[in-house]
């Protein structure tokens, strides 16, 4: 089933190997991408090795080849709420047997056209397509690669269907994500398997051995708390769970391409994000860049926490420089220090075939969440008349390693939260955090109109946008959180990943009581701010409350302008549309031939415009617009740590003030000669000393953090225009392809 | 505002249409003042043929010169038969003046850097509205020199030739009014003529076949203005972004400082290159359906006055057939019939003669743009690719370095 795809993964070309994936296609959508890598490697080779991984295309069919690592998850929900599930499990090249669950429940409309062809069993690449032609609106469809067996039976996917092959993986290479396992790993895994420079080009055979060795060294240790199967779960599950971030707008074509690779990363926290950061790359065609730049993120703030340093420094750098396969299994050695997470997404498309692509996997990675995994996908349906967005969280601790994770008791779990809970966990933790000086991070704005437009609006395709939009910034959230070497040891937090049921989280209504009450506090903080007149002893303090008012205040005008740019691409887009469809008309009622044609090829360059202007209002929004947004509310955050700061010396000043007054009153005792009180007034004197050492101790732990946190804002900052710079140019590769199309028509 | 404007420099020549270089009479405009509302421009001929008293001259006309030139013609009886080319649109800039006015309002709110970018950005918008309205207003002119019946139209060299104003009287309210009642007896007539019985399939087909394109190309010309105006939109998007950004840039202190700078700049190229694609789009394309969208007007016109002349030689027939009846008055029947028919006749031939010859320079004009505006695109979009890359490998080495960085400066264990 494979083999086309092993023949040419030797070719230094990556078009090469992608075109048998696309040519294969049953879409002609995905054409274009294919073209497109071949773009620019064409033209800008060496650029193209360094920056956009479009090598690793290559390693990525690669991947999908002997080891079909493939699931693609797309789903529409019905009118009723039920979906159908076909599920084609990915099947190991050795292992012959192939077991496919069909899953279709009451709902049986799409059912009749989906088995032909998922049951084909075609390459990856096929399958998803394939499935992206799949247009029911109403159906769901979850496919994973290669099995082909119907059953009828209306139950949710059961794991171990999908982790049959994974018990004969002998010859399958692993993904990288395997040494995390290790406890010990082999001095291969130690050091990039080749030089920084090198990783650019990552060889797919290279690649192999080296997952395969992974493999093997996994083996050798004994699990401890873990059954089998988890581990695999583990293995197989996180490149495969993490769901990609996925934009409601994106081309079809584009999302199977994600999905078929099946590395989302950007699910992927903390230092498993190393491991998902390496495989990310190498999943990501072109368009993935994007999504894996998160993980490089947070592997590189896994660097900034993980106590190996030299590892974490070669993995960080390989991560960075954007590409590097080897680099997944430093990345998983220190995977210890942090939690992997994401987000599954409850995909509230109630729409057609371009959101319906969406892998929202983990659930089908977890033998616990099986059952959880179909509720999720409906989980936007109503419950009790009120519209809950069901996340879930994924969460991969590897405890054999870092023993502070042995807080966790499994190594994968899956819970339901509310968006309340978000909430909830962000008061508390404020609450016992902030005083300290940590930078809490901020969850996403409560947005009553986005919300009463999901409640309302069903048809409405910008409630999935909004709930895809809500989910991503959840994510991110929970991300912040918990690389957070500080707030994950939070109970509260561990509390809220892990347990089954969370008591509802009250108070985080805008308009309940309490929200009242927050307002009224907000307010009496904003007056003694403004009483309290600090003089500054610190310049840098000085100079970066500045510094963060005066980005806070950019960012919002930067914010601004990108929304406005959203907007008035869309209108590009859609006034591209209507062009395309009056110029199809025009095309359609000339007379002369030549032209007539040359005017529908105009058509249809200008409608792939308008696919490509949506896709870059999307991306603006998702990765631009939502970036500052999200760094809008860390500014705020930042500043009110600066105002508990400034609190903390209040403290202090008040506390030495207090000092003084009792020394004087000591003094006074002294010379009334009463030793009577003089005891009293010692220890008076005694215990606001050692508050006064202890306040300037807060005031020092304050200033770390906000030095620290500005650090990671900046590093995160670097990563994230990377990635918006990397969309712009795949959309412009587009651009051009499809222009040249056009002269090539005229 | 007082723009003065040299055509001479960097014109490109009679976009919409593709005209044989007919060296006996050349006519251009290489000089135009705008003041206030009217545009002067200055017409200049260069001709071989002896009926002009020197062989190279220059006027200075209006607008409304134009429009009178128009209108004689169309209502000159022996060019019935022809298409008269569209005449000239009134030049349009208060589009431009308005949103002037807007960013005036605006300044506060922006930093100086970008006001003076966004002004240029509008000035240069003005000035491709002006040069456009010099263009269509030269082409006009090069449509009727080239015309081989046309060219020898008296009013036509009295135009080029009469040195001194023209001083066309502007249409007064009664003018106006009756203009626009001509124009409403000439859609009824259409549709009563509408129901004669089309004697030569050639007209049949033509007259569907231009209704049919006229509404679409109507539409498409819509669409496309609204296309180019929101492209244009996002162009200046990202003149705010890029001065949003410098200022974050400028006000950074860290590592990212670079970033943004590099940003910033990308944005700024990418604004001036975005920018070009839509005024080429707008250009190439919308000026081009803009002006067939006036061209078939133009054709229809012709048709019209074709079936008007085939209904009046249908009444003359009705009428002599009458006069036989009542056998009075035949040989003015008789006569009439045949002078209708004859009219009718010359109309036919001579229409058939220009809707084909209009049918070529259409398909000519429209594939010369079509493939122009493809070049310019492709030729954007790589210059685009190009910095996008470059700022992409600036970024990603940048990156790289950091991470060597960390390298070196974390301790081995």
């Amino acid at each position: 089933m494979s083999s086309p795809i092993l023949e040419t993964e030797t070719k230094p070309a990556a078009a090469a190997v992608v075109k048998p994936l696309v040519e294969a296609a049953v879409e002609t959508v995905a054409e274009p991408v294919a073209e497109l890598v071949e773009e620019p490697l064409d033209e800008f080779d060496d650029l193209v090795d360094l920056s956009t991984d479009v090598p690793s295309v290559q390693a990525t069919a690669a991947a999908a080849a002997e080891s079909p690592l493939v699931e693609v998850e797309a789903e529409t929900p019905s009118e009723e709420a039920c979906e159908d599930f076909v599920d084609l499990s990915g099947s190991d090249s050795d292992s012959s047997q192939e077991e496919t669950l069909l899953e279709v429940p009451a709902d049986s409309a799409a059912a009749s056209s989906d088995p032909q062809d998922v049951s084909t069993a075609l390459p990856p690449g096929d399958v998803a397509t394939g499935s992206a032609a799949h247009e029911q609106p109403g159906a769901l469809l979850e496919v994973d690669i290669g099995q082909a067996s119907a059953n009828g039976e209306k139950q949710p996917l059961s794991e171990d269907l999908f982790f049959d092959p994974l018990a004969n993986l002998a010859d399958a290479g692993p993904p990288p994500t395997a040494a995390v396992k290790q406890p010990a790993p082999p001095p291969q895994q130690q050091q990039p398997p080749q030089p920084p420079l090198d990783l650019f080009e990552d060889d797919p055979n290279d690649l192999f051995g080296e997952s395969r060795h992974a493999k093997s060294a996994k083996q050798q240790p004994p699990q401890p708390s873990s059954l089998f199967g988890e581990v695999d779960e583990d293995i197989f599950g996180e490149p495969l769970g993490a769901p990609a971030a996925k934009k409601a707008g994106n081309m079809a074509s584009r999302e199977q391409r994600e999905t078929t690779v099946g590395t989302k990363t950007s699910g992927l926290g903390g230092g498993g994000a190393g491991a998902g950061a390496g495989f990310g790359d190498v999943g990501g065609p072109l368009n993935n860049n994007y999504e894996k730049e998160p993980a490089d993120i947070f592997s590189e703030e896994a660097v900034t926490i993980a106590p190996t340093a030299a590892k974490a420094a070669a993995a960080a750098s390989s991560s960075r420089t954007n590409g590097v396969h080897g680099a997944a299994e430093e990345g998983d050695i220190f995977a210890e220090a942090t939690v992997e997470l994401s987000l599954d997404s409850p995909r509230a498309d109630r729409k057609k075939n371009t959101t319906a692509a969406k892998p929202s996997t983990s659930a089908t990675t977890l033998s616990s969440a099986a059952d959880l995994s179909k509720t999720h996908s409906a989980s936007l349906e109503e419950v009790n008349s009120h519209v809950c967005i069901y996340i879930h969280v994924h969460i991969s601790a590897s405890t054999s390693i870092h023993t502070t994770l042995a807080m966790f008791r499994t190594k994968t779990f899956t819970v339901r939260r509310r968006f309340s809970d978000f909430l909830g966990l962000y008061e508390k933790l404020t609450e016992k955090h902030a005083p300290n000086g940590f930078i809490v991070p901020p969850p996403p704005e409560k947005s009553i109109m986005g919300m009463t437009k999901v409640k309302v609006g069903k048809e409405d395709s910008s409630s999935g946008e909004f709930v895809e939009r809500r989910r991503a910034a959840l994510e991110r959230y929970l991300q912040r959180v918990v690389c957070h070497p500080s707030l994950l040891q939070d109970p509260d937090v561990r509390e809220f990943l892990e347990k089954e049921e969370l008591p509802r989280a009250v108070g985080t209504q805008a308009l309940s009581g309490a929200g009242f009450l927050k307002m009224l506090n907000k307010a009496t903080d904003a007056v003694s701010k403004m009483t309290i007149k600090m003089n500054e002893s610190d310049v840098w303090f000085e100079e970066k409350l500045q510094e963060v008012e005066a980005a806070d205040q950019q960012f919002r005008k930067l914010h601004g302008m990108v929304e406005s740019l959203v907007v008035h691409r869309k209108e590009l887009s859609l006034n591209t549309a209507c062009f395309s469809k009056s110029v199809a008309m025009l095309g359609s009622s000339e007379d002369n031939t030549a032209l007539s044609r040359a005017l529908s090829q105009l058509a249809e360059v200008e409608d792939k415009m308008e696919q490509l202007h949506q896709e870059q209002a999307s991306c603006d929004s998702f990765s631009f617009a939502e970036l500052i947004a999200d760094y809008i509310r860390l500014l705020g955050s930042v500043r009110g740590s600066f105002d508990h700061r400034m609190k903390a010396w209040q403290r202090w000043q008040d506390a030495q003030t207090m000092l003084q007054k009792k020394r004087e009153s000591e003094a006074k005792l002294l010379w009334a000669n009463k030793p009577d009180k003089l005891q009293q007034a010692k220890d008076d004197i005694a215990e606001w000393e050692a508050k006064v050492t202890q306040y300037e101790g807060d005031f020092d732990r304050v200033s770390s953090t906000v030095r620290k946190e500005v650090v990671r804002f900046e590093k995160e900052k670097v990563k994230n225009f990377k990635r918006q710079i990397i969309k712009y140019l795949e959309a412009q590769l587009k651009a051009q392809q499809q222009v040249s199309l056009c002269s090539d028509g005229v | 505002s007082l723009v003065q404007l040299a055509c001479n420099s960097s014109k490109t020549r009679s976009v919409s249409v593709d005209l044989n270089n007919d060296t006996a009479l050349i006519i251009d405009i290489p000089d135009a003042l705008c003041e206030r509302d009217k545009v002067k421009f200055t017409v200049h001929t260069k001709t071989t043929l002896s009926s002009f008293q020197k062989p190279d001259f220059s006027v200075p006309r209006q607008h409304e010169d134009f429009i009178w030139l128009h209108d004689t013609l169309v209502e000159t009886e022996e060019y019935a038969g022809l298409i008269i080319p569209p005449a000239p649109p009134k030049p349009d800039f208060e589009s431009p003046r308005e949103k002037m006015h807007k960013l005036g309002e605006g300044e506060a709110t922006m930093t100086k850097e970008e006001y003076t970018k966004m002004k240029q950005e509008l000035e240069a918008e003005y000035l491709a509205v002006f040069k456009k309205t010099v263009q269509v207003h030269e082409v006009f002119l090069q449509r009727l020199s080239s015309h081989p019946i046309l060219s020898k139209d008296r009013n036509f060299h009295i135009f080029l030739e009469y040195d001194q104003d023209l001083t066309v009287r502007r249409k007064n309210a009664k003018e106006m009014f009756g203009g626009f009642f001509k124009n409403m007896v000439k859609t009824a007539d259409e549709v009563i003529i509408s129901g004669i019985k089309e004697v030569d399939d050639f007209f049949e087909q033509e007259k569907t076949f231009l209704l049919d394109y006229y509404s679409k190309i109507k539409d498409s010309t819509i669409k496309a203005e609204k296309m180019t105006r929101s492209h244009k939109n996002v162009a200046d998007d990202y003149i705010h972004i890029s001065a949003t950004l410098s200022s974050i840039s400028a006000d950074d202190s860290t590592a990212i400082k670079k970033h943004f700078e590099k940003l910033a700049d990308l944005f700024e190229k990418l604004r001036k290159v975005e920018g070009r694609v839509a005024s080429d789009q707008e250009l190439k394309l919308t000026e081009l359906l803009r002006y067939y969208m006036r061209d078939i007007q133009a054709a229809k016109d012709l048709l019209y006055r074709r079936a008007r002349a085939l209904a009046d030689y249908e009444n003359s027939n009705k009428a002599l057939d009458k006069a036989r009846l009542k056998s009075r008055d035949i040989p003015q029947a008789e006569e009439q019939q045949q002078l209708c028919l004859q009219k009718f006749d010359k109309l036919s031939e001579s229409g058939k003669r220009e809707l084909t010859s209009f049918k070529g320079r259409r398909v000519v004009a429209f594939r010369k743009n079509l493939i122009e505006m493809a070049e310019l695109e492709i030729k954007h979009a790589k210059v685009m690719l190009t910095m996008i890359y470059r700022c992409l490998f600036d970024n990603a080495y940048a990156i790289m370095k950091l991470a060597l960085n960390v390298v070196t400066s974390r301790p081995f264990p």
